[in-house]
């Protein structure tokens, strides 16, 4: 118990709970949860954007409460406290949404809402919050909350530019490109449907799976 | 051909192992065994094998697609005519409006099967190579049969674009050759169909120079297909079908209509079919069972008799549109169709059956029949395992009797 305590801030250890969530044990890249609102809400980078600081805030808070709480929950009801301590936080959320970006909140609809089912969350905190003391757990929420919300920012990213032409809302690509002006270029309707952002998923996985390998 | 051969002895070594060109020796090997029957036998156990190989069953393919190529170049060019009032519905064909025809039609067409088979060999090429086995061959026939189920009016990027997201996604993903689950010629068409909606339906991509100069056409021409004709009838909920053009069973069956470049002569079509079958390459029972199916569907709509396109004879539905096409040339895919023989019947049926039911019911797909083969491939590996085990069982239990 002693070395704990004295254990600095940012030791090794530490650092590779914040650090792994992002590359090497992505909670979307390598354990393959979150899916469904990384597929649902990338059309755009914007509501990417907002989703994926949601879920960090989420993702962190959840993780420090119920580290904090861990001694003193029964293990028969654990669930249940956890669901409780993430739906508050939703809650939280979805209000400070609904009240400063009114637009993105509505585009995000149920999403937000659901960000209570998302596995990351609730495993994060069967995982670690419950056997870990606050400072990791909330390394451990920052490190898993970004590494989701990178990858649904490249995802974003792809889908935005090749799907509509422009990136967090702004025209890049120029008018006179498309076929309607007298150009060339076409946007691409299939990034916009859900499928092709599971493709883009797959194809993320398949280039960090074949760096491990190298 | 000695020549030929001489010339592949003598640069040989330098792909071999140790020679000055060891890392392209995939290239080399898929260039060496598309020119000549390779010489390698089996070296172990005891096997029956046919002389006839990959490459050699490909080419038959390829052979029997093209009736249905030349006579869509021929198309291409007739109904970019027609369109701007060069020659009306009437004329006769001499030999030199077949030529003018088929000449433009050449010249549309050639750019994309060039695009589609640069883009698709390179990429087959480059994986080949990183992965250090041969090249295969699989792509000579999607190659070909991609440019046959495109608007002569694709812009040629998304034809690329199209190539190359079949094979890496597609098929490349899976393992190449013989792995994919899903056609790749139907896949590039499925891509732009979602990714590219307006190149691909509608009435002014099928005849070539249509969507550019809509102005200059002839009064009363139009540019859509039967299956559009379908499609608008159902939205509009009119009581009989307004074929355009005033176009009749036997212009669908001759083929001379707008459409994908290869998919409008049935006749032509069938020529294949016969040289396939005739071949041994393609499955006659997934063929015929797919035209029942489409069949036998058209039939229950005409006995449910709701709309127009209902109460249409049901023999039209396998003659407008991909039907045919699809049933000859992309259901019968040996990799990605049924293998089992009782399978194959129920994958075939089912996609005339899916196919039919999709244009009747759902007027935003209009072409059912790359949706339903597409969908069946996905079912295929299912209905293989069922059919297995239903024998399986089937020979448990006549073992037990015979114990018993």
């Amino acid at each position: 118990m002693n070395n704990t305590e004295k254990e600095p801030l940012f030791s090794a250890k530490n650092r590779n709970i914040f650090l792994s969530p992002l590359g090497s044990n992505n909670p979307i890249t390598i354990q393959i949860l979150g899916i469904c609102s990384a597929l649902a809400v990338t059309a755009k980078l914007k509501p990417a954007f907002v989703m994926a600081l949601s879920v960090i805030a989420v993702t962190t808070m959840a993780n420090l409460i119920v580290s904090l709480l861990r001694n003193t929950i029964p293990a028969r009801i654990r669930i249940i406290v956890q669901l409780v301590v993430v739906a508050a936080l939703v809650i939280l959320v979805d209000q400070i949404l609904k009240a400063y970006v009114y637009d993105v909140s509505k585009q995000l609809s149920v999403y937000v809402g659901l960000i209570i089912t998302n596995c990351i969350i609730m495993g994060r905190l069967e995982a670690f919050a419950l056997a870990n003391n606050p400072w990791p757990s909330f390394l451990d929420g920052i490190g898993n909350g970004l590494g989701y919300g990178l990858i649904l920012i490249i995802l974003g990213f792809v889908r935005e530019l090749f799907g509509a032409g422009s990136i967090w809302g702004v025209k890049i690509i120029p008018d006179s490109w498309y076929i309607s002006n007298g150009g060339f270029y076409s946007d691409n309707g299939l990034m916009l449907l859900p499928p092709m952002a599971l493709i883009c998923v797959g194809i993320i996985i398949w280039i960090t799976n074949s760096k491990k390998k190298a | 051909m000695k020549a030929l051969r001489n010339l592949v002895d003598r640069v040989k070594p330098n792909f071999e192992k140790g020679g000055k060109f060891e890392k392209l020796h995939a290239t080399f090997d898929a260039f060496e065994t598309f020119l000549f029957v390779p010489d390698t036998v089996t070296h172990t156990g005891s096997h029956i094998r046919d002389s006839i190989d990959l490459k050699r069953t490909m080419s038959m393919v390829i052979v029997a697609l093209l009736p249905a190529l030349l006579f869509g170049m021929f198309n291409v060019g007739l109904q970019h005519y027609r369109v701007f009032g060069e020659i009306s519905v009437g004329d006769p064909y001499t030999f030199d409006l077949i030529w003018k025809c088929f000449w433009f039609g050449l010249l549309k067409v050639l750019p994309i099967i060039i695009v589609s088979y640069v883009v698709g060999l390179g990429i087959e090429f480059i994986f080949a190579q990183i992965r250090g086995h041969e090249v295969n061959e699989g792509f000579l026939v999607t190659g070909f049969l991609i440019p046959l189920v495109m608007p002569v009016e694709v812009p040629l990027w998304m034809v690329a674009v199209a190539t190359a997201f079949s094979v890496i996604i597609g098929k490349e993903v899976f393992g190449g050759t013989g792995m994919n689950i899903f056609n790749p010629a139907l896949l590039a068409r499925a891509f732009i169909f979602f990714a590219y909606t307006p190149y691909i339906s509608g009435d002014k991509v099928w005849v070539a120079g249509l969507n550019k100069a809509p102005e200059n056409i002839v009064d009363s021409y139009s540019g859509a297909t039967p299956l559009a004709d379908v499609t608008t009838t159902i939205s509009e909920g009119a009581e009989i079908v307004n074929w355009s053009n005033g176009s009749s069973p036997i212009d669908w069956i001759i083929g001379t209509i707008p459409g994908s470049i290869g998919e409008t002569s049935t006749i032509a079509i069938l020529l294949g079919a016969l040289f396939l079958l005739f071949t041994g390459v393609a499955s006659w029972r997934i063929m015929l069972s797919v035209f029942a199916g489409g069949y036998i569907m058209g039939l229950i709509f005409n006995l449910i008799g709701l709309n127009a396109i209902m109460d249409m004879p049901a023999y039209y539905h396998l003659i407008i549109g991909g039907f045919a096409f699809g049933a000859v040339f992309m259901a019968t895919d040996p990799v990605t169709g049924s293998q089992t023989n009782t399978g194959k019947w129920i994958y075939g049926f089912s996609i005339g059956v899916l196919a039919v039911l999709l244009r009747v019911l759902n007027p935003g797909y209009p072409e059912g029949m790359m949706l339903s083969i597409l969908f069946m491939n996905a079912m295929t590996p299912l209905i293989d395992h069922y059919v297995v085990q239903a024998n399986v069982n089937k020979r448990k239990k006549r073992l037990k009797t015979a114990v018993n």
